[in-house]
């Protein structure tokens, strides 16, 4: 019996090693050319700038990460708020956040209608949403250029309709960014809240309407209750790669309106204080991680929840 | 009440819906429609016309650009699909042990920081390794990609695999099949549509790719993505349009067929 015991437990124990082995392979190119680089870049964040990018090996130095909210005045060696660096955290938060309503509010919607479609026709309509989920995000940024630049689309649109005398300059602001955000960025939105819609048992709803609910109570102390999941979902899906979002305001931004994306970059270009740079990518990341952890977390409560 | 009352509609919300429809189709079918305009901007509309298809199949750098994605994506696709095949026999159908919760996060790492950063962090390591190997071909691409590809080629090969039992495989090693023979005759078969579907998101990612391959390529390494990113900062031309639009059927291609392949699944 002991001996049986004893192999069974010999099995096991090679059964895990042999997994082990098994995702080494994954483990390991992750590791080389994922994980392990951020590391690396944690550790230049703490060296000395070199004089044309890279870093002073070995000499340690914070100013990449003072330089990240101050700055020193190069004649009286003052401190003071960075303003440039507050003014593109600022763009970045607000942008990223105006993106997010702005997707729920069409979104919404559009995953409460495919919802309520008939079950086999819901697919074909999901399918039309991921479409261009898919499709390069470069050259969707692309084609919203196209349509908002001052010949585009809209702008002749609105000059025809007599609602503009003249065309409007959309493109290179804010606005643009915002555009083109939630224009990549819908299908995020659209997709968790359709997972949880999918499960909306409707008998909940009947029965509001039994007791006199009209048509907005019904939608805002049943159905938006109900799918709050999907809705915190999908807002820290658009929240996330919004925040960090390189290729959309580098295009529709023209260069002037910088996102923290943009900001890094200059810092491994013209800038060359790649210190600074690290420094901000991993402010970046640090947000980006408690965002998805606050989310890990209310998602295992609501699960948990919905057991109980 | 004349009209049976739907618990199930909201008003406006039909229109809403169509408008975001709307919305997301009107600036693809406007890039695909200029692609086919006769004149030389992507403005005025001046005709039909198939010359800057023409002009783009026939640009050298459009064409090596187009070689080197379809090379890194085939590259990063194969090596990402196999390892995360691997993974995901590792990491499916078996107790919890010590390490597996480990593994999936270090396995979907890549999906969580932001593209942006993990593109710095390599191009200070590849930089450095560049200047003391002497070595700046293709492969610090292929590894990049490979990387990023891992989590997305190792979703709907364990998706699948966690609707397999172990019965069959059971049955196999009851009549003296080899692990490995077990593994070729049984497991492969039934996991392939999962290893396909694997393998076409990876490789769709790869293609789609700008940023990461954008900080890490070096001089003269562009793949399309990054060459068309170049472009639009000059004055652009429908020729753009062009390759975009051919780009888009592609992807569109190999999504519809992994739209397909899962519905047949179900």
């Amino acid at each position: 019996m002991a001996s049986a015991q004893e192999s069974a437990r010999i099995a096991e124990r090679r059964d895990i090693r042999n997994r082990w082995l098994l995702s080494a392979p994954a483990l390991i190119i992750i590791l080389l050319a994922a994980i392990g680089p951020l590391f690396i870049m944690l550790a230049y964040s703490f060296m000395a700038k070199g004089d044309y990018g890279d870093v002073k090996f070995g000499q340690f130095s914070l100013d990449g990460w003072f330089s990240v909210f101050f700055q020193r005045d190069i004649f009286d060696d003052t401190i003071s708020l960075a303003d440039a660096h507050l003014t593109i955290f600022w763009r970045s938060v607000r942008l990223s956040l105006a993106t997010t309503v702005v997707t729920l509010v069409l979104g919404f919607p559009t995953a409460y209608f495919i919802a309520t479609r008939p079950q086999n026709k819901r697919e074909i309509w999901l399918f039309l949403i991921t479409i261009p989920f898919w499709t390069n995000l470069l050259i969707r940024t692309f084609a919203m250029q196209e349509v908002i630049r001052n010949e585009g689309i809209l702008n002749t649109v609105l000059l025809t309709l007599g609602v503009i005398r003249s065309p409007i300059q959309i493109l290179y602001t804010d606005t643009a960014i915002m555009f083109g955000m939630v224009y990549v960025y819908l299908p995020l939105m659209v997709l968790p809240l359709y997972a949880a819609m999918e499960k909306l048992d409707f008998r909940l709803v009947e029965a509001g309407y039994d007791l006199y609910a009209g048509r907005l109570q019904v939608l805002r102390r049943i159905i938006i209750p109900l799918v709050k999941p999907g809705i915190i979902a999908g807002s820290i899906l658009v929240f996330i790669p919004s925040l960090g979002a390189y290729v959309t305001p580098r295009v529709l931004g023209g260069g002037k309106n910088l996102m923290l994306g943009n900001l890094i970059e200059l810092q491994f270009g013209q800038g060359r204080n790649w210190p600074l740079g690290a420094a901000i990518s991993i402010t970046l990341m640090v947000v980006v991680m408690t965002a998805l952890l606050i989310y890990v977390r209310s998602a295992a409560r609501t699960g948990a929840d919905n057991n109980g | 009440m004349g009209k049976r009352f739907d618990i199930r509609a909201q008003p406006g919300f039909a229109t809403i819906a169509m408008f975001t429809f709307f919305l997301l189709y009107l600036p693809i079918v406007t890039l695909v429609a200029y692609a086919f305009n006769a004149g030389d901007s992507i403005a005025v509309w001046e005709g039909v016309s198939l010359r800057w298809f023409v002009s783009a199949a026939n640009n050298d750098i459009v064409q090596q650009a187009a070689l080197r994605s379809l090379i890194i994506a085939a590259f990063a696709a194969t090596i990402s699909t196999t390892a995360a095949t691997m993974a995901a026999l590792a990491t499916t159908r078996t107790r919890p042990y010590r390490g597996l919760t480990f593994k999936y996060a270090f396995i979907n790492q890549p999906l969580m920081v932001p593209e942006i950063v993990t593109a710095v962090a390599l191009l200070i390591v590849f930089s450095r390794i560049k200047v003391w190997t002497g070595y700046s071909g293709l492969g610090y691409l292929i590894a990049a990609h490979t990387a990023f590809c891992i989590p997305f080629a190792y979703l709907p090969i364990r998706a699948r695999l966690e609707g397999m039992d172990l019965t069959l495989e059971r049955a196999a090693a009851d009549l003296y099949a080899t692990p490995w023979m077990t593994f070729r005759r049984i497991t492969l078969p039934i996991l392939r549509p999962g290893i396909v579907a694997g393998f076409m998101l990876a490789f769709v990612i790869s293609l789609d790719d700008v940023v990461i391959t954008e900080f890490v390529k070096s001089g003269g390494q562009d793949t399309l993505p990054t060459y068309m990113l170049g472009q639009l900062r000059r004055i652009v031309t429908p020729e753009i349009n062009a390759i975009a639009t051919v780009f888009l059927m592609l992807s569109v291609a190999i999504v519809t067929a992994f739209f397909f392949l899962n519905r047949k699944k179900a």
